[in-house]
């Protein structure tokens, strides 16, 4: 009954203390607020960029604490959040479309530390503010969008080969082709065989139709394909909101989380992410009469759009190009002073443009914007998702000369207008509808808010602990508060090194671990004080006290964890936090209370004779 | 039942000064959302708005609707300081998932408790902690509190907690129930729970202490939670030790259940 450790043992409970001491450092450290400028293409910022980027910050008089360039990118520190700002506005204002300025939070810890990739915790939005928003992608849109593109291409496809068709039409689910005579049946399986094999071939009694369907398997795809395209183009739009540190990501079958630290102006970023908007160029039709459309009669070639100003305007059917052919566009002013957006074209969009407006000079041609709008309602109690598909056309003009790959656009309501548009051109457009099913925004006052209370409750709750223990325990209890400390420190090591999100649940799971782990030690005291009562020597008490409880401790450590795990794979947001640090806190406090407190115990009362045990 | 899980919307916000609830209401009301509930929160700065899910409106852009309709009345801008939406959609979701999560924690410990001991035991160990669970969901109820994902979080930890409480104490039993073989089953468990019961005392004042902090000083966000589970460990205390092991007694549990390897079921007969 030797109350004492091996060597390698005190080592190793030094060491993991001294890792776990280095790797929470980080977390003293503060943060700058900074502006981080990055290119939305693949070149990187160039030094000259950077030169004229630092030399108009100072011009402008604004104080930086630091300036870095480094893989092309560049980031500006400042001493407050309205140097920040103003600073932003500016770079934003001077390098153009080309560029991301983003809005950041720079961490302070000091090169040796990153060095051996110690950081920060990372803070979720309810500590840091930002706005966390969980997308819904309309699957069954997605399908019916390829519904829709094989429909047009079998009509194309026929025309191409003349096989005569009296309609192509979807009907619940099916394409039904109905032939004009039955004997053009043979003709019409070699067009399917050819170029629409994937697509599922019924043959109905009525000799002169046959029916598709897009497999089950297809469908499958067509969704997957839908959410993995959202994904990119909402990065892309993320990127070009100018947010730092964003997360997307897939959850479950057909959701996306997309959160963005932060971010205050919400409004516009629902707009910016919500919404499928993009352009078509078409040749405006002056042949027909357009009271006749208005009528109800519109001609086979055209259809009848309205302008903004509610005049009814007939439109070529044929599109020139649409918004899938832009490569890129920004937004500005043309000479007249009114808001535009410039366009460019992908290498088959200019050709078909070029060749389209060489035919066409002094006619007109019109741009129609189109917007997907979704939005759930509830009729009657039941959900109901509303899909509005609004198409306006925003310009009509006549086509001066000959233009292809570069031109400009105007028609658009404000500035505001023309800057969405051309970055909803430039991130592409949504392969289907989204619907923001969940929301939570967090204001920087209440983050902050969060962070104060949650650290005061900290520092009190474990101030308390630590006085009771030590009132109640004496020095043992000194030692048990030793490795309550210790626990802490391993807790945040571990956090950060894992960079798991620290919520404000997580904070209430480090307070309550503070509070429940000592309870390991409270087991194995109340053991040694019952072993010095019946009679045992302080020794001994010592060493049946641990070895007895040990057991004790670990059934009732596993039932805790049990439910933290259960809750971990549950829960979502903060409560995982709560769960993470919770599962966390139990797994340390296991060694550091029992394993922890021992050496200590150990060095003080081990290897000697003892009267009586301070307990 | 808190927007967690009805679906809705949860606006807070600050002002400088004490914030005019009436005034308020009236505009709400005004602006055509009469079902709007508004209260403080926490501070009478501080300002929750609740909005149902409505008929025939969209629910994205409820809340910056709302923010424009009060911030034309009122004299100073209100600071958003959070906003919560969750569609009817997620509601049922998060609802679904948290009563999974109850019911796979339960399951979860039975077994474990189940293996480690014996089948009474677990049973007592469960009824034990069910009877927290309820008692203090219906002290929650009754103080008509909110209950949303971390309250729910909260009760899983309970669960958790109360659990650990009980095997302390199935713990010492199985112990007396090696050493003391004079003894009757009953003077056993008796024996046990006294013995612990200094233990279970200072457990649950040590956690009592950090939740206390946690409630009066962590903001009103984390008071369902830390609510919950003070009134969670306090019914979770006396019923480890006044319903878990009368419980496994009732049920017939002796030492031959934790002592192997002698044969089980012959003895459960036996017993009176």
């Amino acid at each position: 009954m030797q109350n004492h450790y091996p060597l390698w043992k005190n080592i190793l409970v030094i060491a993991i203390f001294a890792i776990s001491l280095l790797y929470s450092l980080p977390n003293l450290y503060g943060e700058d607020p900074s502006v981080q400028i990055s290119t939305t293409r693949s070149e990187k910022v160039t030094q000259d960029k950077a030169t004229q980027i630092e030399a108009a910050i100072k011009n402008a008089g604004l104080a930086l604490k630091a300036f870095e360039f480094s893989e092309g990118k560049v980031l500006v520190r400042f001493t407050n959040t309205d140097d920040q700002l103003k600073a932003a506005d500016l770079i934003k204002d001077q390098i153009g479309n080309d560029y991301t300025v983003a809005l950041n939070l720079a961490p302070t810890t000091p090169s040796w530390l990153q060095a051996i990739g110690a950081d920060a915790m990372y803070l979720g939005l309810d500590l840091r503010g930002g706005v966390h928003f969980l997308l819904e992608v309309d699957m069954d849109a997605a399908v019916k969008q390829a519904e829709e593109r094989y429909n047009e291409d079998i009509r194309l496809a026929l025309r191409n080969e003349k096989v005569r068709y009296e309609s192509v039409a979807k009907d619940n689910g099916f394409i039904k082709v109905k032939l004009k005579a039955p004997e053009d049946k043979a003709a019409l399986l070699t067009v399917l065989d050819k170029d629409f094999r994937n697509l599922e071939l019924t043959e109905p009694p009525a000799q002169d139709e046959v029916w598709l369907k897009i497999s089950e398997r297809e469908q499958k795809d067509i969704k997957k394909n839908a959410v993995g395209q959202n994904m990119t183009t909402l990065r892309n739009r993320v990127n070009e909101l100018g947010v730092a540190e964003p997360v997307i990501q897939q959850q479950g079958e057909n959701r996306i989380v997309v959160q963005l630290p932060g971010v205050q102006d919400t409004t516009r970023a629902k707009e910016i992410l919500g919404t499928t908007a993009t352009l078509e160029y078409r040749l405006v039709d002056v042949e027909h009469d357009v009271q006749k459309a208005v009528e109800g009669h519109p001609p086979v070639t055209s259809r009848l759009y309205y302008e903004k100003n509610g005049q009814p305007i007939l439109l070529s059917r044929q599109i020139i190009v649409t918004g899938d052919q832009i490569v890129d566009s920004s937004s500005g002013m043309d000479q007249d002073g009114r808001a535009a957006v410039f366009i460019t074209l992908n290498g088959a969009g200019a050709a078909k443009m070029g060749k389209v407006t060489q035919a066409n000079v002094g006619k007109p041609m019109a741009v129609v914007f189109i917007e997907y709008k979704t939005e759930t309602k509830i009729v009657n109690g039941e959900k109901v998702r509303h899909k509005e598909k609004v198409e306006k056309v925003i310009s009509v003009a006549t086509i001066l000369s000959v233009f292809s790959k570069r031109f400009q656009t105007t028609g658009l309501d404000s500035p505001d207008e023309a800057r969405n548009l051309s970055l909803l051109l430039r991130a592409g457009a949504l392969a289907a509808p989204v619907d923001i099913v969940e929301e939570r925004t967090v204001g920087p006052s209440l983050g902050q808010d969060n962070i104060d209370k949650g650290f005061l409750s900290f520092v009190v709750g474990f101030a308390l602990v630590v006085l009771f223990m030590a009132g109640y325990y004496k020095l043992f209890g000194m030692i048990a508060n030793m490795a309550l400390a210790f626990n802490v420190v391993i807790v945040v090591a571990i956090l950060s090194l894992l960079q798991a999100t620290l919520t404000l649940p997580g904070i209430a799971g480090i307070i309550l671990t503070v509070g429940m782990s000592v309870d390991a030690n409270v087991l194995i005291f109340e053991r040694v004080k019952e072993e010095l009562r019946n009679g045992n020597s302080p020794q001994a008490s010592i060493y049946i006290g641990y070895e007895k409880a040990f057991a004790t401790i670990l059934d009732s450590h596993v039932t805790n964890l049990v439910v933290a795990v259960v809750l971990f794979a549950f829960g979502t947001g903060s409560v995982k936090g709560f769960a993470v640090t919770f599962i966390i806190g139990i797994l340390s406090s296991i060694f550091t209370a029992i394993t922890g407190t021992r050496m200590v115990i150990n060095w003080i009362y081990g290897d000697r004779r003892v009267e009586k045990l301070s307990i | 039942m808190g927007i967690d899980f009805t679906g809705g919307t949860l606006i807070e916000i600050g002002y400088e000064k004490a914030a005019d609830l009436t005034l308020l209401r009236n505009t709400l009301d005004e602006s055509g959302f009469s079902d709007a509930t508004v209260q403080n929160f926490g501070t009478a700065k501080d300002v929750l708005i609740r909005l149902k899910l409505q008929e025939g409106v969209s629910s994205a852009d409820l809340s910056a609707k709302v923010l424009e309709a009060i911030n034309k009345k009122t004299t100073e801008p209100a600071n958003l300081r959070r906003v919560e939406f969750v569609g009817p959609q997620v509601g049922d979701d998060l609802a679904q998932d948290g009563f999974l999560a109850l019911l796979y924690s339960t399951i979860g410990i039975l077994i474990y408790v189940a293996w480690r001991f014996e089948w009474k035991f677990s049973l007592g160990a469960i009824v034990a902690t069910l009877h927290d669970v309820i008692v203090t969901l219906g002290v929650f109820s009754a103080l008509n509190m909110e209950f949303d994902l971390t309250v729910l979080a909260a009760v899983l930890a309970l669960i958790g907690y109360s659990l650990n409480d009980t095997i302390v104490v199935y713990d010492r039993i199985r112990e007396s129930f090696l050493t003391f073989r004079n003894k009757t089953v009953e003077e056993m468990m008796n024996l046990s729970v006294n013995v612990t019961l200094s233990r279970t005392i200072m457990t649950s004042l040590t956690v009592i202490l950090v939740l206390i902090s946690l409630f009066f000083l962590g903001g009103e966000v984390i008071h369902g939670f830390s609510l919950v589970l003070l009134f969670g460990v306090f019914f979770g205390t006396y019923s480890s030790i006044f319903i878990a092991s009368p419980v496994a007694l009732m049920l017939g549990a002796c030492p031959a259940d934790l002592i192997p390897p002698v044969k089980k079921g012959e003895h459960i007969d036996n017993l009176p």
